[in-house]
């Protein structure tokens, strides 16, 4: 396989990913995307620290500014942390439960362009006129005030993007369900499966929320309706609950893969069964039912009234006790443990304290009535930073030391990889924990400058300078990733030596097809299980025959790609260009004649032999 | 896949167990279908009849209306059959979320 790929020239590689519908190939898609908008969404970042790290400062204006923030938070939840977990389903997901592949990989496949269409299209906004600058929870009193295209390219970009992510969760839904592998009984699953499988869930049931918020806001702001202007009989805060419906779950979302991924991590380097595994399932299925009926702690200032905050107050709080089952349980499972300290192991251990801190604040911000003092100050800032970055990324840095083996067939440098680690570590602390106390001190979020002598100066400096050692960690880890492909030194199927789950079980990157014969599945830690019992591999459950792949096709990049067309068309109608109709109906035209194509043309996709998996299997052997 | 058994071996058998399933199958289908007409010609006739309050007939058509669904689902989606515990899981969140939304939206935002 590996060989074959490398022959093949760029402009060949490159038309094999714009068509391909292998899930380890759209992992790498979503990866690199992904991570794409992560330096971006970074780099916007720096620039909010410039600007406020001395008082007065004029580094950039305050429109821009604004445009700035609200950048940075729709990247990095929507186009950064979103795409970068779903890279992680993508890859490990199916090999766990031992699947050829997602339910439908046309679909996966076009989850993913629609994603990266929608985010582009939110990013050209920065050429075109100004990016949107209503806060990343664009609320409507804001929003529809907005001069110029801004929020507009955000409502219709979130708007495609939202539609891909939510494609991707119905298809990972049906893979779970349908595809594991005889013998992966629900209660056999890895963790990391059940956390995409409650977090596939709750995109199901968040993201319509959303996207009937996105299609008001767009009749209020396009097409002149009112359902959010107050003095048109519309109500604002209805785009705040629809908004927060999503946006809570959201969190969810994001933080519950992380914990799969942690769940993973710590009993491979402990060398220990996960403790407490199904309070641990139990515990990740309670979260994402609770998640539905908080997000009013959002809210708690605009005045629902006292009976209304003392449900949601409680109803949050509540959120954490399965949380805190979770921490006991990963430390149980280290207890004991012959613990190694490898790269993912650190982000791991890090993970606890760094998001037990943001947990800890998330109950402080729960108490409606102290909420009043918090709400708005930079103290929310830390606390959604410790429980994000804490959480979310610091399991996209593991996952990705982790995982970078099993996607790319190498394996990262520990040493870089423990650098990037303590760099990154060390600045995150450095940045967020003064926020908490600039927040208490009374420094407004979202504010774009400050006076001197106001007691927040030196705090923001040294909020500052952290973020430039977490930058310096990103870009370590850019040189370990560039150093590692440069040298590529291939590695086997389990080079960490202690994997237990399935995807350990065959080779990195695993064959095109996954498994050769379907393996058969005995309990929990499958491959661990075999491993104690002295074999090399698993047991098949099936005598070798003949694989059913499907044909690679290029129908998904074009109907994400008219969706992206049909949006300029619809944004510049309400300037009356007369351009702008025509190019809406080409879009639209683009991606119903993508679909029609796709019904019409039978495409039944084609068998990989018998022999010709034998055939490989000798050649291997002669290798 | 592999855990539907659709042949026992022995063609005859199945057939017969089969035809004898479908004529259940069917006589269930006509009785829901006759009562969902039944509960239609209510609905209408609740509508028609002079001397009801809208408040007893607004709610009253509304619950004929969770009725039908549910003969719908069970009866002609088929949902009574063994193997669909996920999607009945589903379908029940998912009213759950969206019970949960319009509660919120009717006691504090519109009134
Ligand atoms: C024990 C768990 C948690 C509790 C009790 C909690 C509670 C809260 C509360 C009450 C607020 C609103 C504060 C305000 O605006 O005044 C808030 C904001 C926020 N939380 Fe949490 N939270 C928890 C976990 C999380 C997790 C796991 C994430 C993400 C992975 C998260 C992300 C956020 C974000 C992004 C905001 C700010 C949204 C904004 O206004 O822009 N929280 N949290
Ligand atoms: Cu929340």
């Amino acid at each position: 396989m590996s060989t074959y790929a490398q022959k093949k020239g760029f402009g060949a590689t490159l038309w094999d990913f714009l068509t391909t519908v292998d899930h380890k190939k759209i992992a790498i898609l979503y990866l690199i995307a992904g991570g794409f908008f992560f330096l971006v969404g970074g780099l916007e970042a720096v620039f909010i620290r410039i600007q406020l790290a001395v008082p007065n400062n004029d580094f950039v204006s305050a429109g821009l500014f604004n445009e700035i923030i609200t950048m940075h938070g729709t990247t990095m939840i929507f186009l950064a942390a979103m795409p970068l977990v779903f890279a992680f389903m993508n890859a490990v997901m199916p090999l766990q439960i031992g699947a050829r592949d997602v339910a439908f990989p046309f679909v996966n496949a076009l989850g993913f362009w629609l994603f990266f269409f929608g985010g582009i299209f939110l990013n050209l906004s920065w050429f075109l006129g100004g990016a949107p600058d209503a806060g990343w929870t664009s609320y409507a009193s804001l929003a529809l005030h907005s001069k110029g295209h801004g929020v507009d390219f955000y409502i219709l970009g979130l708007q495609i993007s939202g539609i891909g992510t939510l494609i991707g969760g119905i298809n990972f839904l049906v893979t779970i369900i349908n595809m594991r592998a005889p013998g992966m009984t629900y209660m056999r699953m890895p963790l990391f499966t059940w956390t995409t499988f409650v977090t596939s869930a709750l995109i199901l049931f968040a993201f319509p929320p959303l996207t009937v918020g996105l299609v008001l806001m767009m009749f209020d702001r396009l097409f002149g309706a009112n359902f959010f202007d107050p003095t048109l009989g519309g109500n604002t805060v209805i785009w705040e609950h629809l908004f927060w419906i999503f946006g809570h779950p959201e969190v969810y979302i994001l933080i519950l893969p992380a914990f799969g991924i942690f769940s993973e991590i710590f009993p491979i380097f402990s060398r220990k069964r996960l403790f407490g595994y199904s309070s641990m399932v139990f515990a990740t299925v309670l979260i994402g039912f609770l998640g539905f009926m908080v997000w009013a702690h959002h809210m708690f200032t605009t005045g629902l009234g006292p009976v209304a905050n003392a449900i949601f107050a409680v109803a949050t709080m509540a959120i954490g006790v399965p949380t805190g089952i979770k921490i006991f349980n990963w430390l149980l499972t280290m207890w004991g443990g012959s613990v190694k300290f490898t790269t993912p192991m650190h982000w791991a251990m890090a993970f606890i304290p760094s998001f037990l801190a943001g947990g800890v604040t998330g109950v402080m911000l729960a108490s409606a009535a102290a909420d009043y003092q918090y709400h708005d100050t930079y103290f929310v800032v830390a606390h959604f930073h410790y429980v994000i970055v804490g959480g979310v990324v610091f399991a996209v840095f593991a996952g990705t030391h982790l995982y970078w083996p099993k996607m790319f067939g190498t394996m990262l440098n520990e040493v870089l990889g423990k650098i990037t680690f303590w760099l990154f570590f060390i600045g995150f602390h450095l940045t967020f924990f003064i926020q908490h106390f600039l927040g208490l001190w009374g420094m407004p979020r979202r504010v774009f400058t400050y006076l001197p002598g106001q007691g927040f100066d030196a705090a923001n400096m040294v909020s500052s300078i952290g973020a430039a050692f977490m930058g310096l960690g990103v870009i370590v880890m850019l040189y370990n990733i560039i150093i590692t492909s440069v040298k590529n030194v291939k590695v086997g199927n389990d080079p960490w030596g202690d994997g237990r789950t399935l995807e350990w079980a065959i080779p990195s990157p695993p064959p095109f097809y996954n498994f050769k014969q379907l393996p058969l599945v005995r309990g929990l830690d499958a491959y661990w299980l075999e491993k104690m019992d002295g074999k090399k591999g698993m047991t098949p459950a099936e005598p070798l025959g003949d694989i059913h792949m499907p044909n690679s096709s290029f129908l998904p990049f074009m109907m994400a790609m008219g969706l992206f067309i049909a949006a300029f068309g619809a944004m510049y109608h309400v300037n009356d260009k007369a351009w702008a109709l025509p190019v809406m109906i080409i879009g639209l035209l683009v991606t119903f004649g993508s679909m029609f194509l796709r019904s019409v043309k039978d495409d039944h996709g084609f068998h990989i032999h018998k022999e010709d998996l034998m055939d490989e299997e000798d050649k291997g052997v002669k290798a | 896949m592999a855990n539907q058994q659709l042949n026992s071996g022995n063609p005859r058998v199945d057939i017969e167990y089969r035809r004898k399933k479908n004529a259940e199958e069917m006589r269930y289908q006509l009785v829901s279908f006759a009562l969902m007409i039944f509960l239609t010609l209510i609905a209408f006739s609740a509508v028609y009849i002079k001397g009801f309050t809208a408040w007893f007939t607004v709610p009253f058509i509304i619950l004929l209306a969770v009725v039908q669904v549910i003969f719908q689902l069970y009866y002609f989606m088929h949902m009574s059959h063994k193997g669909h515990e996920a999607p009945s899981l589903f379908l029940y969140s998912g009213v759950l979320v969206g019970a949960v939304t319009i509660l919120a939206f009717t006691t504090i935002i519109w009134w």
